[in-house]
Parts: structure tokens; C-alpha cells; sequence
């Protein structure tokens, strides 16, 4: 497979009273797993149900409740891992992590410490054409999630809701190799693209389904390549780990106050203090979270309802052979088959359904005017009208049929987007519309050449001046244009005002 | 292994059982004397033995990807002691 070349980005640098301050990131993404049913549970994942309706006793941890693993979340998680290039691990296992909340009525969170599914694998991070950064991630493990409370209905009371708790997630925990706020939210960008290509999370972070948890420290530039080396954590600043953070934009400005603070801390002659913290983004700073220090000692333990999870080889081949190509791949591909920019072929394959309706666009047809079309006119509109792909007035097979007419010289690049606008508002089949309405281009030399002979018999002084300044050719061009309605072909109408004006 | 008073409190006090401060020395004797049994363990060799996870050969049992419960928020609230709106209300926690 041909691969495109990158370089990596540089760090992101921040200059202080005392020098310069380079940045070190790490992330736990939480993501939940698209599912029918919960992991241990048969209760139904449907976000948005009432309140407490999607709960089995297991969840509710009524007393004498047995798990029972959901073998789809499993193959899930080891899609996932495949899908990063990560170590499948055959035998792995659930250990139970104590904490009390009251959306959690086990008391404890079914998760894998000790032994998770997925081990080391990679996300390339692109931050633009020929530049991207290799993120190493640690493992993946599968865990539960917990339910869900709210804490403005009442002014003394918090109202829970247990339809989330024992959803399955994974947490995808990379190394510290994120050196930037932009990086950071890249990373998420381009792991929510895979999970979403591979369909094994939806990756919608309004409703929860990705959450990621920040690491970030700080040190001076140098240090960082001695971590890398050697891997010893000493080179590296203590972190902060800033907690449940679910979108792109928090992400960068939590990343980038929590820097700015712990610099001002070190400049200051203090210590970080190694803690959890949240970011508050009315106020734009971050806060410790007291109340998670002593919660921190989660005495994990083996969970004894669960016996070791072993997978076979032959699954875990059978899956990888279902894998479909991801992101990197495609973008490649369409860069080679459709001769398109690298920009053209990313913004392309952004979105798994994006890439699906070009493909539709471009099969059998010219793939660089369908890029085009794809992405200045029909997204451009479906933006403007705030609307997504999947309720596209104008089908693959519409957009398809007018970039053939465009190709076979049937219309024009200019009447074409008068019968985008026809199909998009009314419907139809371009080629018929173009026929009805009688929007096609007059490629018919001999009536080009009497609108020409016709224009210039009729304007005796603009020739004069075009014999002059030959760039007022352009002004016959128009004429002609408007003459037949802009179906006249541009090109011939160009090359005839030439040869009769004797340009 | 030693268990202190101090250790003994905070173990309690993770485990949200409540000790009365008199009781917490022996409490932390208590302890003592559990790990000290599972010491004796460690004098056993397990020099190349695998760690025995169930009694009987089994593999672990696996659920397919069905919705087959839930739908019962009645049953769900019913031992709960406060329950409004659908939903278990609990006294105010915020972080």
C-alpha cells in the first residue's frame, strides 16, 4: 500500500517568566460501545429512555444478580483493537474497582486493571497535509458504566437514573506522546473517525457516548526526548489528570489553562500536586476535586462472579478479516484513484458516511469533478442548512448524474449548479431536467459562429477597441454567453469571438 | 503486613461501615490475624502452577446481544426509600 509521508508537528511552546515550557499530554477516552444490550446485562442501551426503565436487577445490583458477559461487546472491543493495530490479548480478565456513589449500586465498577483485552497499538494523528503525529496506545479495556444523576430538579435532592449504569465502554488509554491543546483534540478527532468507520462506537459526545480524561504536565523542552529515550517518567513534570471532558473545544482551553497554571505554580517556586481535577469553562480554570482524593484507593481485586475471558485465535482472525478499511487507507486510496489533493481526500474521508456517498458520487464517473461537487456544492449547502448527509435532498445518484452531464459536455460548469439548485429544491433526474427545461449546452459550432458574426456585425466600435486591447474579447464572450442563455459552451464561444476578431 | 489503628479507620471509613474509636484496636488485631493466616499460604511453593480461577473447567458463559430485560421501573424503584418522577432521589451530592 502506498503511504503518505509526514513529518510530526512541533510542540506546542509556552514561554514563561523563567523560559521556555513544553507540554506533555496523555489521554483516557471513554467510549461507549454500540451495543444492543448492556455488557453483564440484558437491558436495552437506547439513550433518551425514561427514567430507570432500561435497568435489569444485575444493573440495580439487586442482591444474589449474576453478570453475564454480552460475547458482542467482546468482539466489539477486540474490532476496536484490530482497528488501532493493537496486541489482542487471548486470555484477559475482570477485576473489580471499589468506589461509593450513588449512581453506582454495585459499590463497585466491573473493570479490567489487572488484565485488559486490548494491549499496545497506535493512532496517527493528523494535524494537516504532511504533518501527523504517531500517539502509542497503552490498552483497551472494557469496563461498565455507570448511571447517570442529576442535580437541578430538586434543591435538596439528586435524581438518579440507572438506564446508563453497566453500559459497556472501553477505555482507550494512550501513552504521553500528545505535546499540544490542537493534538489533543486531533487525537480525539481521528479515534472517534476510527470507532466511528469501524461501527463499534457512535462517537456522539453530546449524548456521553466519548468522554476522554486529560493527563497533562509540564517540562522543559528537552526533557521530553529524554522520556522518550528511556521511558522514565522522572524527566517528565508531575500531571494533573482534568476529568470528563466532552468536547474538542474544552478539551484545548482545559488543556491549555491547566499548563498556564501549573507554569505559573513552578515559577512560583511550588510544587504540582498530583490530583484530579475539573475544568470549569464559564469561569476558564481548572479546580481540584477533593472529595476523588481518598475515593482514589479503589482496592481492586479479581472479581469473583467472573471467570477469565479467553478468546480464541480464530475469532479474532475471523473478525480482523471483516475490518473495513479505515480512515488512513481510504484517504490514500482516493488520493491515488481519484487524483485528488490530500486536503480534498480528507475532508472526503472525515466522516465514514461522507466517504460512502462520494464513492457513490464517483464511481464510473470523473473522480476529481466529483470531489469537487462533493465538497464545494453539496456540502457547502448541506452546511448552510445545518442538515447532515444522511437527509441530503440530492441523492448519490442525482449529484452522480449531473457531474456525467457536466463530463459529457451536456451543461455547463454554470448551468449545472442552476440544476443543483432545480434538483435540490424540487427533485428529479438531472438528465431529463435537462432536456425538459432545455438547459443544454450549445456545443453546435455553426450556431456559435452566427451569434459571434452577429455581435460584431451589430458593434462596430467595440471591435475597433478589441483589435486594440485584446482582453475586450471578453466582452463578446459575455455577449454570446447571454445571447443563448449561458448554454452556449465557453470554450468553443471563446475560441471563435479569437478567430473572428482576428486575435 | 501490619495493620495500625490508623489503617483500620481508614479501611472502615472506605468500606462505609461505621467503627466506634474504641473498637478500631481491635478491629486492626482482627486483621492482623487474617493476614497473618494468609501468610502461611506463601510458604507453599507455586513454582510453576497456574492460578486456579474455579473449581470446575469451565469457560466463561457469554450472553448474546439481545435486549431481554429491563422495562421495569416499578420493580427497579420498589425498595428504593425516596423515588420521584421515575427516578431514585437521593440526598443533594455535587462535586
Amino acid at each position: 500500500m502506498l503511504d503518505l509521508t509526514y513529518e510530526p508537528p512541533k510542540p506546542k511552546v509556552i514561554s514563561g517568566a523563567t523560559g521556555d515550557w513544553e507540554l506533555v499530554i496523555g489521554l483516557e477516552v471513554h467510549a461507549q460501545v454500540s451495543s444492543r444490550s448492556k455488557l453483564f446485562s440484558g437491558a436495552s442501551t437506547k439513550f433518551g429512555s425514561e427514567p430507570n426503565s432500561n435497568v435489569a436487577f444485575v444493573d440495580a445490583a439487586m442482591p444474589g444478580m449474576l453478570p453475564v458477559i454480552n460475547e458482542f461487546c467482546v468482539e466489539q472491543a477486540v474490532r476496536t483493537g484490530l482497528g488501532l493495530k493493537a496486541e489482542i490479548n487471548l486470555v484477559s480478565a475482570f477485576d473489580r474497582k471499589n468506589y461509593f456513589y450513588p449512581d453506582l449500586p454495585q459499590g463497585y465498577q466491573i473493570s479490567q486493571l489487572y488484565h485488559p483485552i486490548v494491549g499496545e497499538g497506535e493512532i496517527l494523528v493528523d494535524m494537516g497535509p504532511g504533518i501527523a503525529r504517531l500517539v502509542r496506545v497503552e490498552r483497551i479495556h472494557l469496563e461498565q458504566d455507570a448511571g447517570k444523576s442529576i442535580h437541578d430538579m430538586d434543591p435538596h435532592m439528586s435524581f438518579v437514573d440507572l438506564n446508563r449504569t453497566g453500559v459497556a465502554l472501553m477505555e482507550i488509554v494512550s501513552r504521553p506522546d500528545i505535546r499540544g491543546p490542537e493534538e489533543a483534540a486531533a487525537y480525539v478527532v481521528k479515534l472517534r473517525q476510527i470507532l466511528r468507520y469501524l461501527g463499534t462506537c457512535d462517537g456522539n459526545m453530546q449524548n456521553g457516548s466519548m468522554r476522554a480524561d486529560v493527563n497533562v504536565s509540564v517540562c522543559r523542552p528537552g526533557d521530553y526526548e529524554k522520556y522518550q529515550e528511556t521511558q522514565d517518567f522522572s524527566h517528565l513534570g508531575t500531571r494533573c489528570e482534568i476529568k470528563n471532558m466532552n468536547s474538542m473545544r474544552f478539551i484545548q482551553q482545559a488543556i491549555d489553562v491547566e499548563a498556564r497554571r501549573q507554569i505559573a505554580l513552578l515559577e512560583d517556586g511550588k510544587e504540582v500536586v498530583q490530583e484530579t481535577r475539573l475544568y470549569d469553562p464559564d469561569k476558564g480554570e481548572t479546580r481540584s476535586m477533593r472529595s476523588k482524593e481518598e475515593a482514589h484507593d479503589y482496592r481492586y481485586f479479581p472479581c469473583p462472579d467472573l471467570l477469565p475471558l479467553e478468546i480464541e485465535q480464530a475469532w479474532v482472525d475471523d473478525i480482523k478479516a471483516s475490518l473495513p478499511e479505515l480512515p488512513d487507507a481510504k484517504r490514500v486510496r482516493f488520493v491515488t484513484d481519484y487524483g485528488m489533493t490530500e486536503y480534498d481526500a480528507s475532508v472526503l474521508t472525515a466522516d465514514v458516511e461522507n466517504a460512502a456517498f462520494f464513492e457513490d458520487v464517483a464511481t464510473g464517473r470523473d473522480g476529481k469533478l466529483a470531489a469537487n461537487w462533493v465538497i464545494n456544492e453539496l456540502f457547502g449547502r448541506l452546511k448552510k442548512e445545518d442538515r447532515e448527509i444522511a437527509d441530503s435532498p440530492v441523492s448519490a445518484a442525482q449529484l452522480g448524474g449531473i457531474v456525467e452531464l457536466i463530463s459529457k459536455g451536456d451543461i455547463s460548469g454554470k448551468i449545472a449548479k442552476d440544476l443543483f439548485e432545480i434538483v435540490w429544491t424540487e427533485g428529479g433526474d438531472p438528465a431529463t431536467l435537462v432536456e425538459e427545461r432545455g438547459m443544454k449546452q450549445v456545443t453546435d459550432t455553426g450556431a456559435i459562429e452566427t451569434e459571434v458574426e452577429r455581435i460584431i456585425a451589430e458593434n462596430p466600435a467595440q471591435v475597433e477597441k478589441a483589435k486594440v486591447n485584446p482582453k475586450l474579447a471578453g466582452w463578446f464572450v459575455g455577449q454570446v454567453m447571454k445571447a443563448t442563455g449561458g448554454k452556449a459552451n465557453p470554450q468553443a464561444v471563446n475560441e471563435i469571438v479569437a478567430a473572428k476578431l482576428g486575435l | 503486613m501490619s495493620i495500625d489503628t490508623e489503617t483500620a479507620r481508614r479501611v472502615a471509613k472506605l468500606a462505609r461501615i461505621k467503627v466506634e474509636e474504641a473498637d478500631l484496636p481491635a478491629l486492626a488485631q482482627d486483621f492482623n490475624r487474617i493476614l497473618g493466616f494468609v501468610e502461611q499460604l506463601n510458604e507453599v511453593d507455586i513454582e510453576g502452577v497456574e492460578p486456579m480461577t474455579s473449581v470446575t473447567p469451565m469457560r466463561l458463559k457469554r450472553r448474546a446481544d439481545e435486549v431481554t430485560d429491563g422495562d421495569q421501573q416499578n420493580k427497579v424503584l420498589s425498595n428504593a426509600p425516596d423515588a420521584r418522577e421515575g427516578f431514585f432521589a437521593v440526598p443533594k451530592v455535587v462535586e
